[in-house]
């Protein structure tokens, strides 16, 4: 080899190297969502079959509130688009406005949390806990699962306001902001699915 | 021709298995078990065909090719050939197509559901699974039976199954195939002994501490001895209705048999339907994702209660 | 304040039992002496329990998975001396409820405790330096997953001593796994540490596949990459489809135990029928997820014995492929005899043997790499020939219980477990220890004892066929698995036999153990200097035996498949480089052991409603996440001048190993690559 070559394959595997361990990043939460995507076809899966096992017990139409729902699903949607907002502060590299909508989504997402609290409480107390039947124990599952998954994220937001806060919008931190994002709006999507599958059906 | 080639597989078995009287499995006492044993040899016989050159060559090319035998053929570089990737994917693939015939056919002549063509009309039973022992019901002669089933030999044996405690396996080797209990569900089987004897009858399903005692004598007898039998049975002191079964449930293990000269009407029934919820407004929506309750109406007759036993 | 933990838990009534807690105790205690008395916690403190490095993670995986090995077979022996002798009048030496624990832990243990991390121990050794990379994609999680599977095991041995384990099989099929009929905290050990060490394995996954994926060396495209890799990442896309299921199953089994919920119970609305689907979804794919890295070792130990390329690679790689894809359309065949339609029943029986023909393509192509080979009858040679032969009455009595109605004769029965064990003790154990001593050498610079590997061969394989032929006889003699007593006389003789073979095994086992010994006691002869003992074909063999915590000084261009065996014959195998570059490391870290403590602490407390200490450990877990999340200074630099000291240093025993006879350095079976300096 001759030493231009050998100098310009230094040069390329150095760049090998850099890229690789931020794309490495990217693509194996990627897997990670992909797991977590199984995880709740599996649940889904479950409530399906077990969705007309009422064994006696109370159906969707007697528990679900559809307008109390809706405001969830509004809360949870528009936690998103201001999720997107703060995305968008990120590109433009300014933090205090990424941390303005960083809040905003934090307590929206705080709002459905709270809600869905609410829900299960007032189902617990009316003698409507998932120990009463088959169907109760799998819409408590699938939902609850999403619910502890909005709680993560919710974590995982505190996280990140407290670190764009002290190190600002370092190379590391936006990466961590963009999965969050990935991880957020998946939430949004699967809850769609709760929604339609859960709720809309249960109704029906 | 096939009788022949059952007869070689057969055989080939028989070195492994000389000196043995117990080998239930290849010694059927019945149509259905048979049936199962043949497509065993079948397969078998077909596998052989890939297996025995097979292992012959896994020892006949390292041995051929070791390292200190320097006057075998060496070529470092060689590392494909299309014709032997033809051969090894078309030779298993043939077979495994043959197998795939073999499948479809047996697996619908030999479903379990499937009642049993005969001019006899068939004994109907049905089978309790219990903690750790069987109770038999004979719904139209009104006895029942703990870790006995007795039925009339040349005739079809006509079971509903289910379990009043944990999932378990009903399986009477000689006589063939063997299907789950479940509570809350009832699995159907049909069976056939050729001649009177005596079989060893267990769960195969791994149930709990009395499991390896949860055996019972099935006994095929001529329609005389089986008549008997029943009048035998119907003058036990012992009735079953919802007080004895609550005895009966409590667990215990290698009890010995039990007969009851009458039993509550729908006693099975009533003993599903304890894990069987109705389903508010939604009739029978239950059980709608069971893979045995959803069971395919390919032959109805398997579904319905067929015509009142004559004894 | 202990929740459901009283003093009773402790089985002291028990002998049989508190022999083993002593005996485990004692060994744990001379473990401890030993460190202590060796001054060595500070360097296992800071070169191992807290270490990134993928090459000393791989090597705790496979001690694990030994440690394991020992428990599993001990569990085994005690199952084949009670059915040897619970016959008729005589109950044995083992009751019920123990008898149960010990078919249940052994196969939990055999299967998630042992095959898991022995199979991603090899991988953790191998597979990066097999792509060229310096480390996995995320070094830090491996840390995590590793403490997360040992946590598993020790949950399991902590079982033994401190109330039961589950006597619900390893399957632990509700209604049976169920709060009314197992009450008793058993299950729940079995749920807990499958659990914790199955998030383990996902992160494994994920790891293993971000690592294939991003991290190759230049020029190294998927179809250069070596068959060993290519299994791995179609194992990984199997963990990560499959292991969710089990998530969501066990979750399921323990929100019915814990909150009564309806899910697989008997009534109220549940269906254990959903739970055996489910279990088998993941079951199934999980029998792959332990063979297919077994495959990968024996295309990587057939090709270099021979002394040829592997015939077929592209073939090897698409039925690898296949059969990934294939794993997850035959989970049916599990429970054939639930009362499923004829027509679903032949579906499964047919897709589950479709799945022998790209196995059986794999076993010839590696007879076709020997074919017109030189095959050096090493250790790990012998095991793959064992395997052929083995495997393929294994594979033949699988597609048997394919055919769903042999299945409604043989379901359940010791033919069965025969079958099982045929696949998975040649299939997969006897590639670990294949890969085992094929890699002993470059994890640790030294070579195992020929003679001892090749005993433990022996008796391993005879030991094999003696154990588990009598079970197909007995099979077929219509004996159930899972028996702790039976009355049919016929049955003794065999299982007598059975007993025997498992004692010939305990003899392959004691010349492993012997073997280890008697190698790091010679290990001065057997020193491997020249990184390439067995004359490879893939880049592994280009490191120095160990390699140096960075792997590889300059990242290698790959130009071919076997890119080791080209840049051999090409020249730039062992060029020195004009220069070398600071390179970047990741430092160390306590967050994972600290993660497996808590991660221990939560289980142990789940599973004996100890619900204070839960909360705190779960907290403590996630607080530590977070906090090793802020750090950003997670990474060190190797200055060029230390790397350069090092690869002259390597060099420097290279040439010594070099103007060496073969005899001098105790190869004497093996030829010995001449390096160019």
């Amino acid at each position: 080899m001759t030493p231009q070559v050998q100098a310009i394959d230094a040069a390329l595997l150095a760049a090998h190297e850099h890229h690789d361990a931020r794309d490495a990043q990217a693509f194996g939460f990627w897997l990670y969502i992909l797991s977590d995507l199984i995880l709740f076809s599996s649940l889904f899966a479950t409530f399906a079959v077990q969705m007309r096992s009422f064994a006696g017990g109370p159906t969707g139409k007697d528990l679900f509130d559809l307008r109390y729902v809706a405001v969830e699903t509004l809360l949870l949607l528009l936690s998103s688009a201001s999720y997107g907002l703060a995305m968008l502060a990120v590109q433009q590299g300014r933090s205090a406005r990424v941390m303005r909508w960083l809040g905003v989504t934090f307590l929206l997402g705080l709002g459905f949390i709270l809600m869905e609290v609410h829900e299960f409480y007032g189902l617990v107390l009316a003698g409507h806990g998932p120990d009463r039947s088959g169907f109760i124990s799998a819409y408590f599952t699938l939902v609850g699962t999403h619910g502890t998954h909005v709680t993560f994220g919710l974590i995982w937001m505190a996280a990140m306001l407290f670190q764009v806060g002290f190190k600002g919008l370092s190379k590391p931190v936006a990466g961590r902001l963009l999965r969050l994002s990935v991880f957020w709006h998946f939430l949004d999507i699967v809850w769609i699915g709760v929604f339609s599958v859960v709720y809309l059906l249960g109704v029906m | 021709m096939r009788r022949l080639f059952l007869r070689g597989t057969g055989l080939l078995l028989l070195p492994l298995l000389s000196g043995c009287s117990d080998l239930r499995l290849l010694e059927p006492g019945g149509p259905i078990g048979a049936a199962d044993r043949n497509v065993i040899l079948v397969a078998f016989g077909l596998m052989l065909i890939v297996l025995i050159p097979a292992v012959i060559m896994s020892f006949a090319i390292p041995w051929h090719y070791r390292a200190t035998n320097t006057k075998a053929v060496y070529t470092p570089d060689w590392k494909e050939s299309n014709r032997i990737e033809a051969v090894v994917w078309t030779v298993p693939a043939l077979i495994v197509a043959a197998l795939g015939v073999l499948v479809w056919i047996s697996t619908e002549r030999l479903d379990p559901y499937k009642p049993i063509a005969s001019a006899q009309a068939p004994v109907e039973v049905e089978a309790v699974s219990m903690d750790w022992k069987w109770l038999f019901i004979y719904p139209h002669l009104g006895i029942a039976t703990v870790n006995q089933l007795a039925f009339p030999a040349k005739t079809p044996l006509s079971l509903r199954i289910t379990s009043d405690t944990v999932m378990t396996a009903f399986f009477i080797p000689r006589l063939g195939s063997q299907i789950y209990a479940m509570a809350g569900m009832d699995t159907r089987l049909h069976l056939e002994a050729d001649k009177p004897g005596k079989y060893l009858g267990e769960n195969t399903q791994y149930s709990g501490r009395g499991f390896s005692r949860m055996h019972f004598d099935a006994l095929a007898m001529s329609r005389t001895d089986f008549n008997r039998w029943v009048k035998k049975v119907r003058q036990s002191p012992q009735v079953l209705d919802h007080a004895s079964l609550a005895q009966l449930e409590k667990p215990s293990a290698g009890v010995p048999v039990e007969h009851f000269s009458a039993v509550s009407t729908n006693l099975f029934d009533s003993i599903i339907a304890k894990y069987k919820h109705p389903s508010s407004g939604h009739a029978k929506a239950a059980a709608a994702s069971a893979p045995a309750a959803v069971h395919t109406p390919s032959h109805p007759a398997g579904r319905q209660d067929t015509t009142p036993e004559a004894s | 304040m202990l929740g459901k933990l009283t003093l009773s838990a402790i089985p002291y009534h028990n002998p049989i039992i508190m022999g083993a807690v002593g005996f485990t105790i004692l060994v744990g205690l001379v473990i401890l002496g030993l460190i202590t008395r060796h001054g060595a916690w500070r360097y296992l403190w800071t070169e191992w329990l807290t270490s990134v490095d993928h090459k000393r993670i791989g090597v705790m995986y496979i001690v694990l998975a030994l440690i394991m090995l020992l428990r599993g077979f001990a569990d085994a022996i005690m199952m084949r001396v009670q059915q040897m002798v619970a016959e008729g009048a005589s109950q044995g030496y083992l009751p019920p409820g123990h008898f149960d624990q010990i078919f249940g832990a052994h196969g939990t243990i055999m299967i998630l405790f042992m095959a898991m991390p022995f199979l991603v121990g090899l991988w953790n050794v191998v597979i990066p330096q097999q792509l060229g990379a310096r480390d996995v994609a995320f070094p830090f999680l491996n840390s995590v997953s590793f403490w997360l599977t040992a946590v598993g095991a020790m949950l399991v041995m902590v079982s033994l001593g401190i109330g039961d384990f589950s006597t619900a099989g390893w399957t632990g099929y509700p209604p049976l796994s169920e709060l009314g009929y197992s009450p008793t905290s058993g299950v729940d050990y079995w749920i807990w540490a499958i659990q914790i060490s199955g998030v383990g394995t996902l992160l494994t996954g994920v790891n293993f596949l971000a690592t294939i994926v991003k991290m190759r060396a230049p020029g190294m495209t998927f179809m250069r990459m070596p068959v060993f890799a290519w299994a791995a990442l179609v194992t990984c896309v199997l963990i990560i489809l499959a292991f969710p299921v089990l998530t969501v199953t066990l979750a399921l089994l323990t929100l019915d135990r814990y909150l009564d919920m309806h899910f697989f119970s008997n009534g109220l609305g549940g269906n254990m029928m959903m739970y055996l689907n489910l279990f088998w979804i993941w079951g199934h794919p999980e029998v792959y997820i332990v063979i297919l890295p077994a495959f990968g070792v024996f295309s990587e130990v057939v090709p270099t014995f021979s002394g040829k390329p592997l015939f077929g690679y592209k073939t090897m790689v698409y039925a690898t492929a296949a059969i990934g894809i294939l794993s997850f359309s035959v989970w049916l065949h599990h429970f054939f005899t639930m009362g499923s339609s004829a027509n679903v029943n032949a579906f499964f029986g047919i897709t589950t043997m479709i799945i022998a023909v790209p196995t059986g393509v794999k076993i010839f192509n590696w007879l076709f790499t020997m074919y017109r080979g030189r095959v050096q009858f090493t250790p790990p040679i012998l095991w793959t020939i064992g395997f052929f032969s083995a495997f393929l009455v294994g594979g033949v009595t699988g597609v048997l219980l394919a055919v769903p109605p042999a299945d409604y004769l043989l379901h359940n029965s010791l033919f069965l477990v025969a079958h099982f064990h045929n696949m998975l003790i040649p299939g997969a154990l006897f590639a670990y220890l294949a890969g085992y001593m094929y890699w002993f050498p470059k994890a640790f610079g030294f070579r195992l004892n020929e003679k001892w590997g090749k005993r433990a061969f022996w008796a391993w394989l005879v030991g094999f066929y003696v154990a588990f032929i009598p079970l197909y006889v007995l099979g077929f003699m219509g004996m159930p698995r899972r028996m702790e007593h039976y009355s049919d006389p016929a049955w003794l003789p065999w299982l007598e036999v059975a007993a025997i073979g498992a004692v010939i095994i305990l003899f392959g086992i004691i010349f492993l153990v012997v073997q280890l010994v008697v190698s790091i006691r010679e290990r001065q002869a057997t020193r491997d200097l020249t990184g390439d003992p067995w004359n490879g074909r893939t880049l592994e063999w280009a490191t120095a035996s160990p390699p140096a915590v960075y792997n590889v000084a300059r990242i290698p261009v790959v130009n071919a498949l076997d890119s080791f065996w080209d840049m051999k014959q090409q020249g730039p195998a062992y060029e020195k480089p004009p220069e070398y570059a600071d390179i970047h490391m990741p430092r160390n870290s306590p967050a994972g052991f600290v993660i497996g403590v808590f991660a221990f602490l939560f289980g142990f407390a789940m599973i004996w409603h100890i619900w204070w200490l839960a909360i705190a450990s779960a907290v403590g877990m996630l607080a530590t996440v977070v906090a090793r999340s802020l750090n950003d200074d997670i990474e060190y630099v190797i200055p060029a001048a230390e790397v350069e000291r090092t690869e002259n240093e390597r060099r420097r025993l290279m040439a010594q190993a070099a103007t060496q006879s073969p005899a001098d350095t105790g190869a004497d079976v093996i030829p010995q690559p001449l390096p160019q300096v």
